[in-house]
């Protein structure tokens, strides 16, 4: 049989890249409300990779199925190596999960819930207390270690809850929305934590609805849009989909805003408000170009601003086809 | 490691994990433990007269009442105490730390053994301060021997396990605690209308088939008839047969709710 027939090795003499996650046709529907419509994921071992979406969109219902909470209607998805259908076992063994609801057992306090992990992972005693120790140690649990997890903040419970995840010292962690409802300080811890993940050579696969997370994040972004994967690619790549680069100039004296507008080339014009853009990539050789002719012409603007695509305007662009589906939801 | 050892292991740890709750939060069994010691009280000390008059054919004193009536007490006991088990597996149900074991490579029944085995312990410590409460009100079992003893023992056990299933289930498809107590009432409310207050033949003769056929009934008798040697007949036989019937019947329930997608 000629190998080119097999799907999952790759066409040519390279062996296929070592996948931590990799999935075909992911489908889910609950009842006649599709969730999933075909996914199609690759992932490469020790990435970060997120999952973004609005809500509603099924970053969730990924999550379930391939960290093996829920089965999946159709498609196939391995997960270090393992197909989740006939061998979750072996996929629970080298995954860790931390949901959107921290899943920490609230009546015990952080120390119980770490020495609870412990013991499902079979550690001895002993190392189940060098590790709890360290983890607590690790995510700043120290002094609260003694009390009840639901006497925690919210950052603190969401610590407690990777600190538990991490006990099985897992290779592939799934996030799924690990900020959401944080102080922007918790935030910002949060992100220092998953990066330090990562450079323990961990795959990270995180659902994000801040494009600015993932952004900051991930080698590689999948927008995730009712049920369908919209685009993937790095946050560049998606950047490049969209365009939308420009200078933006803005004036208060009538006379300056005209001579500019006739000074320079293809801009578009805000008569009202007495602004201009000119479409750029924001490069220095573009700007100067834009300050020469507006010097020459001896013209000064009050505000220069320089506009380059982020992610919102990605995430804009590619999700706008569902507003339509937004109303439908709304009488949910 | 073996699929057994595995087993033992994880619902050992689970188990551990169940008795800390109870140990910190013992609020939920303590008030279950109410009902049965207040109709105990209430059937003793303010019905007890006319209760006794009524069985005994208005020869027997209260004392007498009080060894009719604290067999069926202590199996109101334990089905009283599986209502907490009911709703405390309805909240787990509700945690996220459930979604996380479901995501773990560990023994796949091991949650629900943890709390079935924990709720049995529950139960026998219940029935214990039941028991040590009917003997200051002047209950007392002194002519069984030991085997009678050792056989009361294993038949209270059984009951436990076979309603703690029962419960088990019944907490597994309730979306909250609140509907987990409304679908676990008949487990306090069937032994009100077993023999647990009156002998099957001083009831309507419309109403004995309700009381005779469900489990409380022969396992009251059984339980009446090892502790006071009183007649127990087929009840031994069918009180062991409903255990087991239930006990299988709540384990596969219980088992296929579980491994159900969750909600």
């Amino acid at each position: 049989m000629p190998s080119s027939d097999i799907p999952t090795s790759r066409p040519g003499n390279g062996r296929p890249s070592p996948a931590a996650i990799a999935t075909v046709g992911l489908r889910k529907s609950y009842g006649d409300k599709t969730v999933l419509d075909g996914i199609d994921l690759h992932i490469p071992a020790g990435s970060v990779f997120a999952l973004l979406g609005p809500n509603g969109a099924g970053k969730t219902t990924a999550v379930k199925i391939l960290s093996t909470l829920i089965t999946a209607d159709g498609g196939q998805s391995q997960v270090a190596g393992h197909d989740i259908a006939t061998s979750p076992d072996k996929v629970r063994a080298a995954i860790g999960v931390t949901g959107q609801f921290s899943a920490v057992d609230g009546l015990i306090t952080g120390e119980e819930n770490m020495l609870l992990m412990a013991d499902l992972h079979h550690l001895s005693k002993r190392e189940g207390r060098r590790v709890s120790a360290e983890l607590l140690e690790r995510f700043d649990l120290v002094d609260a270690a003694g009390k009840p997890a639901q006497s925690y903040s919210g950052g603190m419970k969401r610590r407690l809850d990777i600190a538990m995840t991490l006990v099985g010292n897992p290779r592939i962690i799934f996030l799924d929305e690990p900020t959401t409802g944080l102080d922007p300080r918790s935030r910002h811890n949060m992100w220092g934590i998953i990066r330090e993940l990562v450079s323990d050579g961990v795959t990270v696969f995180l659902t994000t609805q801040y494009l600015d997370e993932a952004d900051e994040l991930a080698d590689r972004i999948a927008v995730l849009d009712n049920g369908k994967i919209a685009a993937e690619g790095t946050a560049d790549e998606l950047k490049r989909l969209i365009p939308g680069g420009h200078v933006r100039l803005r004036f208060s004296d009538p006379a300056a805003y005209r001579s500019a507008a006739s000074a320079l080339h293809d801009v578009a014009r805000d008569d009202e408000a007495l602004t201009l853009q000119i479409p750029s990539d924001g490069s220095q050789r573009e700007l100067r170009f834009i300050l020469d002719r507006l010097d020459s012409a001896g013209i000064e603007a009050d505000e220069l601003t320089v506009h380059t695509p982020d992610l919102d305007d990605v995430f804009f662009a590619l999700t706008s086809g569902s507003s339509s589906a937004q109303p439908k939801e709304a009488v949910r | 490691m073996s699929s057994l050892a595995l087993a033992v292991r994880d619902s050992s740890t689970m188990l551990r994990r169940n008795l800390l709750h109870a140990r910190r939060y013992p609020s939920l069994t303590l008030n279950l433990l109410l009902t049965p010691i207040m109709l105990l009280l209430l059937f003793v000390y303010i019905f007890g007269d006319a209760m006794s008059a009524g069985i005994g054919g208005g020869g027997a004193d209260r004392s007498d009442y009080v060894a009719y009536l604290v067999p069926g007490v202590l199996m109101m006991t334990i089905g009283g105490t599986t209502i907490g088990s009911a709703v405390s597996v309805a909240t787990d149900m509700n945690e996220g730390i459930i979604a996380r074991f479901r995501t773990m490579a560990i023994h796949r029944g091991s949650v629900l053994i943890g709390h079935v085995v924990g709720c049995v312990l529950q139960c026998l410590l219940s029935v214990i301060l039941v028991g040590v409460i009917a003997l200051a009100i002047g209950f007392r079992s002194t002519d069984a021997t030991v085997l009678e003893w050792i056989a009361a023992f294993g038949l209270l056990v059984l009951f436990s396990l076979a309603l703690t299933w029962i419960a088990v289930g019944m907490g597994l498809i309730s979306p909250n605690a609140e509907a987990a107590s409304n679908n676990a009432l008949p487990l306090i409310f069937l032994p009100l209308i077993s023999t647990t207050f009156v002998p099957l033949d001083a009831m309507p003769g419309w109403f004995q088939p309700i009381a005779e056929y469900q489990p409380f009934t022969p396992a009251i008798e059984t339980l009446r008839g090892l502790l006071l040697g009183t007649e127990i007949g087929h009840n031994g036989w069918l009180a062991v047969a409903w255990c087991l019937a239930l006990t299988v019947l709540g384990y596969f329930w219980s088992k296929a709710s579980f491994n159900r997608d969750p909600r």
